[in-house]
């Protein structure tokens, strides 16, 4: 949910931003996505092809980096991938868990052009 | 444009005390029913007419680099959060963001925690609802001061809200600040409010596979009440298999059973909060 004001969110920021380097347009923005953000990929796919709409990024190519969640065990330290909450350890089936990656949610990068 | 239901007005936001009219200056923006009629969203770009520039002598000369920036997007909310938790931090306040399903009994919770502690309980409230000063009419009567804050059509509360909403309040130092959340369990795990705590509440009529159908929200928080205990008699309510299920999630959640209703284990719940 809120994808919208999510994607709202990240072209304040690219215009901030390509402002900061009085760029005269955007040509790309590379979108970390971690896959237990609670982001739904579509919706923001969708809410992005409208929120860039009269912006500066309005002709940038979007790409949307989808980081997968990995966990790490307390008890065991091993490190494991995980589809899901429910991280229990598959090495020492310890619930003593915590995600080292998979909530991002940030903007990677930007390409701007400048004259 | 409105990052709710993406139309043109920004703030269907309002801070009120029961019985007060407005406290800050909010658009009220009626949708009407059925239709919208936003004259100003369709422009004549949006038909890929651009009798623009675009291929001008410049492209010549046009240099593309890459920025790294490595920005969180949530973080306009997370600064203000941030904000909020350091007035708090200084002021000794423990700002709790009680969140759950509607109906869970969020505020019954609250005012028999009010009623019965009275003068001990030295708090105030914010209340978080799409519409109504009833939440915030129920905690007056209990007998604390109350903001409610009306998000129109939003299904939840965000820093901003929070740090407006407090600012209405005389907080005093050494306090408790009870933040109740608009009644959703997806939408308020992303928005850091500034809290101290994170209290997820459930109720035992709501099936004990409430965790594992909304992670994102147990793994956030930091404790789970589990309300409505007078009723187990009444419902295939499995206690363990609850804790167990939301454990996997979050291993570090300590949970309360208790019971608004009947007060059975209200205690356990406020030996928690003096402990805060």
């Amino acid at each position: 949910m809120h994808e919208l004001s999510i994607a709202m969110q990240i072209v304040e920021i690219v215009e901030d931003e390509a402002k900061k380097h009085d760029a005269a347009g955007v040509s790309a923005v590379h979108l970390d996505i971690g896959t237990l953000s609670g982001i739904e990929p579509d919706a923001l796919k969708f809410a992005m092809e409208e929120a860039v709409r009269h912006s500066i990024a309005a002709k940038a190519e979007l790409f949307y980096h989808f980081i997968e969640a990995v966990a790490v065990c307390e008890e065991c330290c091993n490190e494991f991938k995980t589809e899901d909450y429910f991280k229990v350890c598959p090495y020492c089936n310890s619930i003593n868990t915590s995600l080292l990656k998979g909530k991002e949610l940030k903007i990677r990068s930007i390409d701007i052009q400048t004259n | 444009m409105c990052g709710t239901c993406g139309c043109g007005e920004d703030d269907h936001i309002t801070y009120r005390k029961p019985g007060e009219y407005n406290l800050f200056h909010a658009h009220e923006h009626a949708h009407g029913d059925a239709t919208h009629t936003h004259a100003h969203d369709h422009s004549h770009e949006e038909h890929g007419h651009q009798h623009g520039h675009d291929h001008s002598h410049d492209d010549a000369h046009t240099h593309t680099h890459s920025i790294s920036l490595e920005r969180n997007i949530l973080s306009k909310n997370e600064l203000i959060a941030e904000r909020n938790r350091s007035f708090f931090e200084g002021m000794k306040i423990v700002a709790l963001n009680l969140v759950s399903s509607p109906g869970s009994g969020k505020t019954s919770i609250l005012e028999r925690s009010i009623t019965e502690l009275g003068e001990k309980l030295n708090c105030a409230v914010i209340e978080g609802d799409q519409q109504t000063l009833n939440d915030a009419e129920r905690i007056q009567k209990a007998g604390a001061p109350v903001i409610q804050i009306n998000t129109g059509n939003g299904c939840h509360l965000d820093a901003l809200m929070v740090n407006k909403a407090m600012k209405a309040l005389d907080l005093k130092q050494n306090s408790i600040l009870f933040i109740e959340n608009v009644g959703n369990l997806v939408c308020p795990s992303l928005f850091d409010l500034g809290e101290t705590k994170r209290v997820v509440i459930i109720s035992v009529t709501e099936g004990d596979d409430k965790p594992a159908k909304y992670p994102t929200m147990f793994e956030t928080a930091h404790l789970c009440l589990i309300n409505k205990t007078d009723l187990l008699p009444y419902v295939d309510f499995d206690m363990e298999k609850v804790k167990e299920t939301a454990l996997k999630v979050n291993p570090r959640l300590e949970f309360i059973s208790l019971s608004a209703k009947t007060g059975e284990g209200m205690s356990d719940w406020y030996a928690w909060m003096q402990k805060q």
